[in-house]
């Protein structure tokens, strides 16, 4: 489904991305951890569109397409959906209107007619309930003056809405209290299926007891230094990530020594 | 990101105006110039009574004598207005009392402006004043009107069948000694609507005027007069649109409001007038006086406008609250593009004791336009416990473009209070990025973004007209990103 080969990413002539490679199937679920700054957000970014980003090197297949030739609108029209860590504010504008052309958009690119304003609702009712978010939310301005939690689990409902082929969530646990967690983790464990995938960024191994990863990746200072299972996770938890650290210096330098 | 937005500006900015068109109508016109006895002759023209004539020319002299106002923040070139027609008319032998007798290229140009002539066409209970560069063709709905008492026709009219009622009310809100432009139209005013709702009276239809400038050369000067007598209600609505021409054309023309006792006055502008070629050249002068007063106490006047059209703008709709309890609203939205440039806003002069005003201003600037708020909130030694809330905002669309605010406050009263608030802003990226994501276009995101920001003051509209002002808005800005 998608294809990372070694690719670099700067911003401001400042190297973030220094060589990811990454195969995710669907079907699969991918955390990926690390410290902070180690690029986990640049890396969503930049698979998502966001343009403030200069490639280096590298390829990125998505479904056979050259994703990095897409404008932002066709990645998400084509499946790629981004959970924003900080979820834009868009005054005067509803969610329900923002949401009707959303929907309408992802439809035309796939030739259907856009649903009608009580086909639309009816759809909107119904994945409400999958993520238990009050019902006055879609009448209010898109994210304007929502909780943190809000936010998040207005973010899953697009999701459910846009019913995306690979959904990166970046962060959408950070900030969140227990329930708002307990209610995120349902959403998308309900979403997903055999042919779906879903890339979770997080600092925390909280979040993967109740999404189990089939991979947890390790990114630090712009690469992926370990890729392991859920016991991963629960190892990092423990020991912190000063000893990935270590191991990836370690093994940096004697790459290069060896060079 | 700044390839694609260059594309989308470009493109916005070499798109055409969908009203630009000239029909081929049978006009009469008088030479340009202005003198008195052109003065004369307009008056002559329309039959008028004598009070009209010293009316006209007390204005006309007094003009001679005043200077076109310099303090807004607009660029205008010389103005001759010795090189200006100050009557045409399309040709017709008496106002039309069927919809057969009109000259059928008439008809034609105002059912390609989406304006129904025809009553039964009609899809909503809108009365419509046709006003064709001079004067008014067509009044729809009159009979209807009527029935309740409600007077709803051209000024022409007025003057002749309700002398009493223009005597005593023309000039009242608006003296001719006001401004420049206030002095000059009411030397030579043509036409315009008049309307009288009498007391206790809400009435039933949207009353509409849509003024059409099709002559060249030509000016347009048109008077409205609007009475709501004690505990009437009326909602009106005025539209306009220009043929392209490559010479400026001026409009100067005067509205002017009466709310008396519980009265409710809802006055809607989209103004639409050509706003020239993407280079500058051409586009309508909209120099205009609009005034309301709320005479009686718990009347209330609303202005709404969403101006998008026009070279230039110089306009300030405004409130005296001069009733206890009266209220004062303001709703804006100006757009500019191009080289257009807007310098609107509005005054409320408090008088009455707890009169109450709102301003809420949306300016949206793209292009190398030049977009200004100008207001004054004004409140006099007895208007106690008197507040106002002011909300001037401004986005910009494009690193071109500007946006000013002259905000003016005066206060002599201590019980009074006065808010003001004002940001400006441009498209955030991040706002367009997070759309994109969504599957939105760029376009489309601007879209959104430009009417959630004006929403509070589209929500003002009457129903139809909210949907045509926001296709206008996404017409006017359609991808122009900051």
């Amino acid at each position: 489904m998608l294809k990372i080969k070694n690719l670099r990413t700067a911003i401001n002539g400042k190297e973030i991305l220094k060589g990811i490679d990454l195969e995710v199937k669907p079907g699969e679920v991918h955390a990926i951890m690390g410290p902070n700054g180690s690029g986990k957000s640049t890396l969503a970014s930049v698979l998502a569109g966001r343009d403030i980003y200069d490639i280096l090197e590298g390829k990125v297949s998505f479904e056979g397409d050259d994703l990095l030739e897409l404008a932002p609108e066709d990645r998400a029209r084509k499946g790629i959906f981004l959970g924003f860590q900080y979820p834009i504010e868009i005054p005067g504008v509803s969610m329900a209107s923002f949401l009707k052309t959303a929907v309408n958009e992802h439809r035309k690119f796939k030739g259907l007619a856009p649903l009608s304003a009580s086909d639309f609702l009816k759809l909107m009712r119904e994945k409400k309930e999958l993520v238990e978010i009050d019902s006055n939310l879609t009448n209010r301005s898109v994210n304007e003056g929502f909780s943190g939690g809000e936010k998040k689990k207005n973010e899953i409902f697009q999701m459910a809405l846009l019913e995306p082929r690979l959904s990166i969530l970046d962060e959408t646990d950070s900030g969140l209290d227990i329930d708002a967690l307990r209610i995120v983790a349902n959403g998308v464990n309900k979403l997903k299926n055999k042919d779906n995938a879903t890339i979770l960024i997080t600092h925390y191994q909280r979040l993967l007891d109740y999404i189990v990863p089939d991979f947890v990746h390790v990114l630090y200072n712009g690469r992926i230094v370990k890729t392991g299972t859920k016991e991963l996770a629960l190892e990092l938890e423990e020991k912190g990530y000063d000893w990935i650290k270590k191991e990836a210096d370690m093994k940096l330098n004697g790459e290069e020594v060896k060079i | 990101m700044s390839d694609l937005q260059d594309d989308i500006l470009n493109e916005v900015t070499s798109r055409e105006y969908k009203y630009g068109f000239v029909s081929d109508i049978d006009t009469e016109t008088i030479p340009k110039g202005l003198n008195e006895d052109v003065v004369r002759l307009i008056s002559k023209k329309k039959n008028e009574p004598e009070f009209m004539l010293e009316f006209r020319l007390k204005a006309f002299r007094h003009w001679q004598n005043m200077k076109a106002p310099k303090w807004a923040h607009l660029q205008i070139p010389e103005i001759d207005y010795q090189d200006i027609i100050y009557y045409a008319a399309p040709r017709l032998q008496a106002k039309y009392a069927s919809l057969d007798e009109i000259d059928p290229e008439l008809k034609a140009t105002f059912d390609k402006l989406g304006i129904p002539l025809d009553e039964q066409k009609h899809l909503s209970g809108v009365a419509v004043d046709a006003v064709i560069d001079s004067i008014s063709v067509k009044t729809t709905f009159k009979e209807t009107l009527a029935e309740l008492g409600i007077i709803f026709c051209s000024m022409s009219e007025a003057v002749q069948e309700y002398p009493d009622l223009v005597k005593k009310y023309l000039g009242t809100v608006v003296p001719y000694t006001d401004n420049y432009f206030a002095a000059l139209n009411s030397a030579v005013f043509s036409d315009g609507s008049f309307c009288y709702i009498p007391k206790g009276v809400r009435c039933p239809m949207e009353l509409s005027t849509y003024f059409r400038i099709n002559a060249a050369n030509s000016g347009q000067f048109e008077r409205t007069l609007l009475i709501a007598d004690d505990e009437a209600y009326v909602s009106y609505l005025e539209g306009c649109t220009a043929p392209m021409r490559d010479e400026n054309q001026l409009h100067a023309a005067v509205v002017e409001l009466i709310a008396l006792e519980r009265a409710e006055i809802k006055y809607s502008t989209v103004q639409n007038w050509y706003p020239g070629d993407k280079n500058g050249k051409g586009g309508i002068f909209n120099f205009v006086t609009k005034r309301g007063i709320c005479k009686g106490n718990y009347s209330k006047i609303s202005w709404t406008q969403v101006e998008t059209g026009s070279a230039i703008t110089w306009k300030y709709p405004s409130c005296i609250l001069r009733g206890d309890n009266s209220v004062g609203e303001f709703y804006s939205v100006a757009v500019t593009n191009n080289h257009q440039q807007a310098d609107t806003g509005t005054k409320m002069t408090h008088i009455g004791k707890n009169s109450r005003s709102r301003i809420v201003s949306k300016g949206i600037s793209a292009g190398k336009s030049n977009n200004s708020y100008r207001g004054l909130v004004k409140v006099m030694k007895n208007a106690e416990n008197s507040r106002n809330f002011s909300q001037c905002d401004s986005l910009l669309l494009g690193s071109k473009c500007g946006a000013h605010t002259f905000p003016y406050i005066e206060v002599e009263n201590k019980s009074s209070m006065i808010e003001h608030e004002a940001t400006t802003s441009k498209i955030g990226e991040d706002q367009i990025f997070y759309c994109n994501q969504r599957g939105i276009s760029t376009e489309d995101a601007v879209g959104l973004i430009v009417n959630g920001y004006v929403r509070e003051v589209i929500n003002q509209l009457p129903m139809e007209f909210a949907v045509e002002a926001q296709k206008l808005l996404q017409i006017s800005l359609e991808g122009s990103v900051g």
